[in-house]
């Protein structure tokens, strides 16, 4: 955990397997407010990946570090394919909907940007609005949907320009219980039949045991990992998963690790 | 089982609740218009005030039916000038505003001169003004300077509330400066640009008038509040009130179809052309 090591030739991607890599990077604000770091963390490509801790310890931060949304103070940060642009989807905490526009707009948007042409474009913004059931709300409006709806719809959006990468800024943190659970479960089964690497944040032990192979627990100010563990539990997870013992293990032991982390920062 | 049931608040009466709270808003201040007349009528006869003091509202009415031809014809100029003035304000407060949105040191050296042509009144310019510019120019410039303002503050109010994440989400999928400028700043603008110009319709009407009764007294022009100056030079009092009649009448007829552009073209999204219910 020494400072950054640079290697000459890692700009030209993160090692081979890895579809994100951060290597010694920090971020602080112009206010002068240490939110991040220093971090090193891989992804492999493929995985689901679970960022979780209290409000305020950069987990979001980490996020807009990878989507590129803003640039480190120090340190590395190497993600796949960012040359091609439309390798990163982003999901937010709010929607994030134009709310002057369809459903089918808005999904549509990333590749209008990108000048993607009518024909092909209506094809991937039908298939996505299928992808999260909202097929027939295309013409509706975001203010016509519920709040799980409007969720699917951004998740839709990331989608459709097919990313290599999802990130996820503690999308489902809004919603109620039972829709967050749903939409935990549609997560699920896109992330096994897309074969996407998803970098979601969280600050609920449950969601990101539920979710996850792998947990990283961070400490408040400025961010830190101070834990990691690896959620080898069967696949497909169910609800029967949600109930098991081994659930609740894995909760315990995160749960631990993350007092553990949020306390000593207290403390010192 | 039916001691079970809701008791039925139906739509159709929730619709006729609605209807009469609307019909209320309505016949009030037509019921305060009525006795507000009444009034006025009751007292001009019962005092015996004289017409070019104060004429009764019937002397109005008749004025305004007798002078229609005029009037008609001043109203149409003023109305002209109120409409050039407004696209004149329209134009230049939206343009300023997206090139002040582009490049902040243009905002920097110019924005306080805008201010500075916002609160200087206008009808001390407007003589200036009519010295160096053919009148109807001049005329139309006053109501530019009036409107331009709310125009202006409103669009670069707009264009910087956007939602901070949806920029983000521009910015992640490389949307280029017009694409931004057209797809998203512009559409969440929209409201505010909206609002200030229903401002910016009053104001223009405003403006044109002010200048014209500056120029008034110089003794050209043909709008209506140049026909309201002449006329107090001559005393006639009645077709004072009927041209302010008018001129009422316009700004009232100004704001609303304002206001309905606004309501049509916001009514799909957004809060302020939302009823209630939803």
């Amino acid at each position: 955990m020494g400072p950054a090591v640079t290697l000459p030739g890692l700009d030209a991607g993160p090692s081979a397997g890895f579809a994100v890599s951060l290597r010694g990077v920090t971020k602080i604000y112009d206010s002068g407010v240490a939110a991040l770091g220093p971090v090193d963390l891989d992804i492999r490509n493929g995985e689901f990946v679970s960022l979780l801790g209290p409000s305020g310890c950069g987990k979001s931060t980490a996020l807009r570090l990878i989507a590129g949304l803003s640039a480190p103070t120090s340190g590395s940060v190497k993600v796949a394919n960012r040359a091609a642009r439309h390798s990163i989807g982003f999901v937010f905490q709010e929607p994030t909907l134009m709310p002057w526009t369809s459903i089918r707009a808005n999904v549509r948007l990333p590749l209008m940007l990108a000048h993607v042409p009518d024909a092909e474009a209506d094809a991937r913004v039908g298939e996505a609005l299928a992808q999260v059931g909202l097929a027939e709300f295309a013409e509706a409006f975001p203010r016509e949907l519920s709040g799980g709806m409007k969720m699917r719809v951004s998740l839709a959006r990331a989608l459709v320009t097919d990313p290599d990468i999802l990130l996820m800024d503690e999308p489902f943190a809004a919603l109620d219980e039972i829709t967050r659970f749903r939409l935990n479960d549609d997560l699920l089964a896109l992330w096994r039949g897309l074969n996407k690497t998803v970098v979601f944040v969280t600050h609920s032990v449950f969601e990101s045991v539920y979710l996850s192979q792998r947990v990283i627990v961070m400490t408040p100010r400025p961010g830190r990992l101070a834990a990691e563990f690896r959620i080898a539990a069967a696949e497909p997870r169910s609800e029967d998963f949600r109930t098991s013992v081994e659930y609740a293990g894995y909760c315990r032991e995160v749960s631990v690790a993350l007092a553990r982390a949020s306390g000593e920062k207290l403390a010192s | 089982m039916s001691s079970l049931e809701t008791p039925p608040l139906s739509t159709a009466q929730a619709r006729s609740d609605s209807g009469n709270a609307r019909r209320v808003r309505i016949v009030l201040p037509v019921v305060v218009l009525a006795a507000g007349v009444v009034v006025w009528d009751l007292v001009v006869r019962l005092n015996n005030i004289p017409p070019y003091v104060l004429p009764g509202p019937g002397a109005v009415f008749s004025t305004l039916v007798a002078d229609w031809s005029i009037l008609w014809q001043s109203l149409l100029t003023t109305l002209l000038t109120t409409l050039e003035g407004f696209i004149a304000a329209a134009v230049g407060g939206i343009a300023l505003a997206l090139l002040f949105n582009q490049s902040k040191w243009l905002e920097y050296s110019l924005l306080p001169y805008a201010i500075i042509l916002q609160v200087t009144p206008v009808i001390a310019i407007a003589p200036l003004l009519l010295i160096y510019l053919p009148q109807q120019t001049a005329v139309i410039v006053c109501a530019w300077i009036v409107a331009f303002f709310p125009v202006l503050s409103n669009t670069t109010l707009g264009l910087n509330s956007v939602d901070r994440n949806l920029a983000g989400l521009f910015q992640l999928y490389g949307a280029s400066r017009a694409q931004t400028l057209r797809y998203l700043k512009l559409p969440a603008a929209l409201p505010y640009i909206l609002g200030g110009l229903r401002i910016a319709g009053g104001l223009s009407l405003i403006g044109a008038v002010v200048a014209e009764i500056a120029a008034g007294s110089a003794g050209a022009g043909s709008g209506l509040a140049y026909r309201i100056t002449e006329s107090s030079y001559r005393l006639n009092i009645p077709r004072m009130f009927a041209a302010l009649l008018l001129l009422s009448a316009a700004g009232m007829v100004i704001y609303m179809l304002l206001a309905l552009v606004s309501h049509l073209v916001l009514r799909r999204w957004h809060e302020s052309a939302l009823g209630k219910e939803n």
